[in-house]
């Protein structure tokens, strides 16, 4: 059963090398010459202001947090759904409750306006 | 499963223990010793993966996928958010103090401590029922069993016998997320 992990592994130290090979291979053929300009961080071709670390807006945080519940509710659907085909309509109820029990959080969330972009 | 696999699973799952178990330690040391708060917070990711490739060698696959879901792809993120967020404290040095060495032995001893005491009671049961490195046979179902069988069990047992507690994990849910946006709200006012 590990064995079939083995490309996975294969797969992570190509990964690493293609990444170490281009980064070796780029630095011995470029000329070395760094300009203020060109050392810039490239962002899609827009002239980047001030520097990358800076402070992120907070209304970032409560989607995140948002986000880390019902990627954890997601998970939970993962094993129902494998066994979903030996079980049926009742594993179907008990599902429905479980979400619909997280969508008052969502609905909640909602109404209290912390989805809203203020 | 033929012979030539089972050499192979054998053969591989030892170096490869190794390889993560040594990856594991040192990006968990880098997380405590690096001065830039945010590279910590990188190598956390990396040692978090590494625990999910250990959670793999033990056939813990779905326990693996949630590793990744949850602790790489969302707790290792949030942190992330966290950093970003505090005051500029992203990008410069960080303070560390040595103030609080002598709790920090204490606890570092009292959790190796624990740790090793469940292993050695834990490692009869499993070195018992398992046919050497890795804890085969400690599952619920059959030895030698599909990944997709052990996913499935799991699905099974969650949807019949603990019902209960599978509707009980949505109310905490519930509860954790109001609880979020209630603090979060409380903190912007």
């Amino acid at each position: 059963m590990v064995a079939e992990y083995l490309s996975v592994l294969v797969f992570i130290f190509a990964g690493i090398g293609i990444v170490l090979f281009t980064f070796l291979l780029s630095k011995l053929i470029r000329p070395h010459n760094p300009y203020p300009k060109k050392n810039a961080n490239y962002e899609c071709a827009e002239e980047p202001v001030g520097s990358s670390w800076f402070k992120f807006n907070n209304r970032f945080y409560i989607f995140a947090l948002i986000f880390v519940i019902f990627d954890v509710e997601a998970i939970f659907l993962f094993p129902w759904a494998v066994a979903f085909g030996e079980l049926g309509l009742y594993a179907l109820i008990e599902m429905i409750i479980f979400i619909l029990i997280l969508f008052f959080g969502l609905f909640y969330a909602w109404r209290k306006g912390a989805l809203k972009w203020v | 499963m033929d012979m030539f696999q089972i050499v192979l699973d054998e053969l591989s799952a030892r170096p490869v223990f190794w390889f993560l178990s040594i990856i594991m330690l040192v990006s968990g040391f880098m997380v405590v010793t690096l001065k830039n708060i945010f590279h910590s917070a990188i190598y956390l990711i990396l040692c978090l993966f590494s625990v999910a490739g250990i959670f793999i060698l033990l056939e813990a696959e779905f326990l693996a996928a949630a590793q990744v879901l949850i602790y790489v792809g969302a707790v290792a993120i949030l942190m992330i958010f966290a950093i970003m967020l505090s005051t500029n404290v992203s990008g410069k040095k960080t303070m560390t103090t040595q103030n609080g060495l002598p709790v920090a032995i204490i606890s570092a001893v009292f959790a190796l401590g624990t740790i090793a005491l469940v292993i050695m009671t834990k490692l009869n049961i499993v070195m018992r029922g398992s046919d050497g490195f890795i804890s085969k046979g400690l599952w619920i179902g059959e030895k030698g069993q599909l990944p997709t069988e052990n996913i499935m069990l799991i699905g099974k047992y969650l949807m019949t016998e603990y019902m209960l507690p599978f509707e009980v994990i949505s109310v905490l849910l519930l509860a954790s997320m109001i609880g979020a946006i209630a603090l979060a709200r409380n903190e912007r006012s």
